[in-house]
């Protein structure tokens, strides 16, 4: 398989030095999807206010297709997580996940959405969105410059150009099996119920 | 080709659908004006079905459809709806809103009546205040219903 993958590879190397373009359909598609992910509409601290920065003239999030800000998860491809999520607001942004249409990209910006940040200790953050979602890009940062949310999206674009179409390693959203709803935690007597998606939640273990 | 020409004049005499005379007509002779129409037609339709057909195989083939109840389910800025979407308004705010028009038009009428005051005679002001008591009345007759009483 990998033999014929490198095989397949060369030959197109070889057929472009003659002037020969090829491409598979696989290509075309990623090509497509991962120049045109379109955000939601959703800011939660002071990250979006960067985030807001980069679709801005100066950063320019529209070189790389980003640009559309969507006001309705329906039409949106990409969720940032953009700030502090509070234990009141985490059932939210899972049900705004829960709501696009597949495929779906979730970016962690900044400290506070990745784990807490500063707030780690409080009795009302989240420690981390990918408790109950899956995460693709996580930036760190308190908050990240818009260079460092480009590089997110550019490595974001990476990872859809990668995914295949077919076989075993396609991703999440082209097998039938796997969900594309994740549990909304609900408000419990101490904090969220449950207090992690073991589906998604996969923390590196201390091994003694 | 001559007799399908002929059966095709014969039966517009009879009137059959003009159209599809000229389409016959087009494929035999190529002098009539339709043949350009009827290809753009076709072009048209079949560029904006096409990505849709496209759009569907590739869904069939590749992307099995994931609907859910969460997904489904309307938005409304990350919270659970409550209730129904069909609930009555009271008909008082509506009256509430064309009571509020009486003081809208007079503010309008009175606000030049009042920058030109002075130089104004002494019938302009008399018609002012018919107009002032009319609207008025008005008032007084929505009062007088009860429509000003909130229940």
């Amino acid at each position: 398989m990998e033999q014929s993958e490198k095989s397949v590879q060369e030959l197109k190397a070889e057929l472009s030095k003659h002037g020969v373009f090829t491409t598979t359909f696989e290509e075309i598609y990623n090509w497509g999807r991962k120049n045109s992910v379109w955000p939601l509409t959703f800011g939660l601290a002071c990250c979006a206010i960067e985030m807001i920065a980069t679709t801005m003239a100066r950063y320019d999030l529209a070189r790389f297709g980003a640009e559309v800000f969507r006001a309705s998860p329906r039409q949106a491809d990409l969720i940032i997580v953009s700030g502090t999520v509070t234990k009141k607001m985490a059932p939210m942004v899972v049900r705004l996940y829960n709501q696009m249409p597949e495929p779906k990209y979730v970016i962690s910006m900044g400290a506070c959405a990745i784990s807490g940040g500063p707030f780690r200790d409080g009795y009302n953050v989240l420690k981390g969105i990918d408790r109950y979602i899956p995460v693709d890009v996580h930036i760190p940062g308190c908050p990240p410059r818009p260079e460092a949310l480009l590089d997110a999206f550019m490595t974001l674009q990476k990872k859809i150009s990668e995914q295949q179409l077919t076989g075993e390693a396609r991703p999440r959203h082209l097998k039938e099996d796997l969900p594309s709803e994740f549990t909304v935690p609900k408000y419990g007597e101490h904090g969220l119920e449950p207090p992690v998606n073991e589906e998604v939640w996969n923390p590196l273990k201390v091994l003694q | 080709m001559f007799l399908l020409q002929n059966l095709a004049v014969t039966d517009a005499r009879f009137g059959i659908d003009f159209l599809m005379i000229s389409a016959v007509n087009l494929f035999i002779t190529g002098t009539n004006p339709w043949p350009p129409i009827v290809a753009l037609l076709v072009g048209a339709l079949a560029f904006g079905l096409a990505p849709l057909a496209l759009a569907w195989l590739w869904a069939v083939k590749y992307s099995p459809a994931k609907p859910g109840k969460e997904k489904n389910s309307i938005y409304e800025c990350g919270l659970e709806s409550p209730g129904d979407a069909w609930i009555q308004f009271k008909a008082s705010y509506y009256l509430y809103a064309i009571i509020f028009l009486i003081f809208d038009v007079e503010a309008v009428f009175l606000l030049p009546f009042a920058v030109a005051y002075a130089g104004l005679p002494a019938g302009a002001c008399v018609a002012m205040l018919v107009f002032l008591l009319l609207l008025v009345e008005g008032l007084m007759w929505a009062c007088q219903k009860g429509v000003l009483q909130w229940s």
